[in-house]
């Protein structure tokens, strides 16, 4: 479903804050694959993401979604393919517009926009059945402005934004970093559900490891730009967090990198 | 004081005219979150396209038309300045506007200012609003319905019409979620350079509108006549917020509430003359009023404490 070949990428080149953000990195995810991505800070999890997504333009490889070539496409134009939610919860929605007309926003993504209208009434009822099913509350008030909900709400519609329009994969760039502890462990039992009922492929860059575990059906660590570790189906499952930090020791030869994966 | 009543009328026409200016501002400036100064540049556009083509034999009609799509152009440029070009908003309207300055002197052939002949009644008759109508209607020498409070009123009616159709569109939606959060219109799908390209030109399309209407109150169009439109444009988008905004929630009404902001903007000016302020300090008072209203949000979130009911409103959003 996804395929990354040999991407490179490098920001700032030739001045002193040149980061080699991503180092040659390949990978293929097949249809219905829930891949979880872990790393310390500056490994290049969220730059993988975003090279995917089409935040920017890589130097060097090639990344297609579905068998479709988007390396050269803008990430308006791959949107088509993708369904995102992002760290920050002020980034996924548009807090000026309704929790409805979000909604009727994302329920359009890959079609073109004419003069029809922006939200119809079928529509309204059936999003209101949706957010009912969330079970947040915003079902009374689908008219509310985005910019009065929790960041827990947020993300949550933000999930439920991405997978409105089925897309081809969806990319959740460490999406409960942000929430507190209890409303986390909601977004990501959503994130699960939402998952298994559309059966999409996934990505889900985290730095809680055993998040990391405990979702999907493969793992894949990095380390400086490049994919270290690569795990998945009854090596996945055994997997435990003092195995994978030693797995990862061994990769990255150092010791004191266990201590900042830990904490971060 | 009765030099201010009878003044009245011609101020609001004056404030519905450039009240379309400002529905024009409140386009970039609150819809899509860009200040663009196109602006002072395209509402003397609209005036001279207008005057020259009407008095070299257009139809009325037909002449406002080329003044809209004069103004979409004058757009379209700062559009594709910002975008393509990826110059800052600000800097874009500004390099529009200066350009326009000797394009506008063009297009009326290289002098300042251009009257429309009104010599007979004939000729007059002619117009869709003139500020001589305003008299005549007090008069009795023409009738009610040419009153052009009553004509300006309509043709903004349909206006916020057609703006309200088009902002509940899927493309007109697309455009709202540009100005409300551009990561989050990328992400879903939408063309964020071709939202503000196109809002860009629709908002100077109606500033232009604005200016052949003005053109045709004063029967001329002339150089510096939108020197400083962009403050009176956000002066009217303030003052109606400010007035209006627990009021009016529906878009439509909002827009409104906007032209209602450049009346009272009209108003609070011909008062300020009949006190007797020499005209020349209006730029000045207008300046400091709008930089007062811009300041107020900043001020409220930086130095007044929210009541404890809007905090356990907030709280209970949670």
């Amino acid at each position: 479903m996804l395929e990354i070949k040999e991407i490179w990428k490098t920001f700032n080149a030739g001045t002193v804050n040149e980061k080699q953000a991503l180092r040659g990195v390949s990978l293929t995810l097949n249809d219905g694959d829930f891949c979880t991505v872990i790393g310390g800070n500056g490994a290049g999890k969220s730059t993988m993401l975003n090279a995917v997504a089409g935040t920017f333009p890589v130097d060097a490889g090639t990344i297609s979604i579905g068998g479709t070539d988007v390396t050269h496409l803008p990430e308006f134009k791959r949107a088509k393919f993708i369904g995102r939610v992002f760290q920050d919860p002020m980034m996924g929605t548009a807090p000026t517009m309704q929790i409805d007309e979000n909604l009727a926003l994302a329920a359009r993504r890959g079609q073109s926009r004419g003069l029809k209208w922006g939200i119809t009434k079928a529509e309204k009822e059936q999003y209101q059945e949706m957010l009912r099913k969330l079970d947040l509350g915003l079902e009374d008030r689908p008219t509310s402005k985005v910019g009065l909900l929790s960041g827990g709400q947020r993300q949550a519609l933000t999930l439920l934004m991405a997978s409105l329009q089925k897309p081809k994969l969806l990319l959740l760039d460490e999406h409960t970093a942000a929430l507190d502890p209890k409303t986390a462990a909601k977004v990501l039992e959503l994130s699960d559900r939402i998952v298994a009922e559309n059966h999409l492929t996934t990505m889900m860059v985290t730095h809680n490891m055993k998040d990391a575990i405990a979702h999907g059906n493969r793992l894949i660590m990095m380390y400086n730009g490049r994919i270290v570790i690569d795990v998945s189906g009854e090596e996945k499952k055994k997997l435990t967090v003092p195995q994978l930090l030693e797995l990862f020791s061994k990769v990255s030869g150092s010791d004191e990198a266990d201590d900042k994966l830990l904490l971060s | 004081m009765l030099n201010f009543i009878n003044a009245l009328p011609g101020a609001i026409s004056q404030g519905l005219i450039w009240g379309i200016m400002a529905i024009g501002v409140y386009i970039t400036y609150k819809i899509l979150d860009i200040a663009d100064l196109t602006v002072d540049g395209s509402f003397c556009t609209g005036a001279a396209t207008f005057v020259v083509l009407y008095t070299n034999g257009t139809n009325l009609w037909i002449a406002m038309l080329a003044s809209l799509l004069a103004g979409m152009l004058a757009g379209l440029v700062t559009g594709i300045l910002h975008t393509f070009c990826g110059i800052p908003a600000i800097l874009s309207g500004i390099l529009t506007q200066l350009g326009l300055w000797s394009i506008n002197m063009a297009i009326m052939g290289m002098k300042a200012t251009v009257a429309i002949n009104v010599s007979t009644p004939e000729l007059l008759d002619k117009l869709l609003v003139s500020l001589r109508f305003v008299k005549d209607v007090a008069n009795g020498t023409r009738p009610f319905y040419r009153h052009p409070i009553l004509v300006v009123g309509i043709f903004t009616a349909i206006l916020i019409l057609i703006l309200y159709w088009f902002f509940g569109t899927e493309l007109g939606c697309s455009l709202r979620a540009t100005g409300s959060n551009q990561n989050m219109a990328r992400a879903q799908g939408i063309n964020t350079d071709f939202c503000k390209v196109l809002g860009l030109m629709i908002s100077n399309g109606l500033v232009s509108l604005s200016g052949a209407l003005l053109a045709q109150y004063n029967s001329a169009s002339e150089i510096n006549m939108g020197r400083g439109a962009i403050v009176i444009g956000l002066a009217a988008v303030i003052i109606g917020e400010v007035a209006f905004s627990k009021l009016f929630r529906n878009f439509g009404l909002k827009l409104f509430s906007v032209s209602i902001g450049a009346i009272i903007y009209y108003i609070v000016i011909q008062a300020v003359l009949a006190m007797g302020l020499n005209p020349n300090y209006l730029k000045l008072l207008s300046a400091v009023v709008v930089a007062i209203f811009l300041s107020i949000p900043y001020w409220k979130n930086k130095y007044i404490r929210a009541s404890v009911k809007t905090t356990k409103e907030v709280s209970t959003n949670a």
